[in-house]
């Protein structure tokens, strides 16, 4: 039985990188497609992990899955973060259909 | 005490690590070494560490972390099926943009894991912060006022974050 949920966490999990795979295609640019392999990616690994916990239960091998889900969550975002700190300030262009960039406008006040 | 408390969280992550419960025991020559390297971490990067190192003794924040546990959660799962639905349907329905907001938190510490938990909101990203400025990138802009924004996307963090970190 504690197999059987474990593999149906794995199934979702895995659909969820999936789905992550397909934003990073589909998506229009840097920022959307970070956003895409951040929420999707890490939903889906999370549950892969905690499929491998149900599964094999608390021994060695849950406790480094546990360590590993919890560094995912915490390193993850600030990966993201950094990634799109440094593009940002590289200069890369969002989507032209892009609604408000309220970064920029704040750069030129200040610059004058 | 910056070097205590750094001790005591990387053995524990130590133990986590090796795992030293045998069937036959507790294994000791693993919780040996494992103390002695925790208390090199310790004192070679003690410096390092949060300047407020008191506060993980207060019990009240940890019952505030779950609570935070519990709502970082129900946010990540909502976030995660929103944009998968948002990659999933045949039009794409995304309205990009970079907003403003601020925040109320004054540690580095409380402000870097907003910043994290964010990043967990549904379709945002932060991509700069300056003091006590935050700016996000959402993938489905409902509010361009920085204002509003704040009210939707930061306080349900904020002010459980408040209680743990300040």
């Amino acid at each position: 039985m504690r197999e059987i949920i474990g593999y149906f966490f794995m199934f979702i999990g895995v659909l969820f990188d999936a789905v992550g795979c397909i934003g990073l295609v589909r998506l229009p640019d840097l920022y959307n497609r970070l956003q895409a392999s951040l929420k999707c990616v890490a939903m889906g690994t999370s549950l892969i992990l905690l499929g491998t916990i149900i599964i094999v239960g608390v021994s060695p091998v849950g406790a480094k899955a546990f360590l590993c889900l919890l560094f995912i969550l915490i390193i993850s975002p600030t990966t993201e973060h950094a990634l799109a700190r440094a593009s940002y300030i590289a200069g890369v262009k969002m989507w032209e259909k892009s609604i408000v960039d309220r970064l920029n406008e704040d750069k030129k006040s200040e610059t004058g | 005490m910056k070097k205590l408390v750094l001790s005591m969280i990387s053995f524990i992550v130590w133990v986590l690590l090796s795992w030293p419960f045998t069937p036959h025991g507790i294994d000791w020559q693993a919780i040996v070494v494992g103390i002695v390297a925790s208390g090199f971490v310790g004192i070679l990067f003690g410096d390092v560490f949060t300047d407020s190192p008191h506060r993980f003794f207060e019990l009240k924040r940890y019952f505030w972390l779950l609570y935070f546990i519990a709502v970082f959660v129900w946010a990540f799962l909502e976030a995660s099926f929103d944009f998968a639905y948002r990659v999933l349907h045949p039009s794409l329905p995304i309205r990009p943009g970079i907003i403003k907001v601020k925040t109320k938190l004054k540690k580095r510490a409380g402000i870097a894991m907003l910043a994290n938990s964010i990043g967990f909101a549904p379709g945002a990203v932060t991509v700069e912060v300056i003091g006590d400025t935050l700016y996000i990138h959402m993938a489905c802009l409902r509010y361009q006022d920085t204002e509003e924004a704040t009210a939707y996307v930061v306080r349900r963090f904020e002010r459980i974050l408040e209680r743990i970190f300040e």
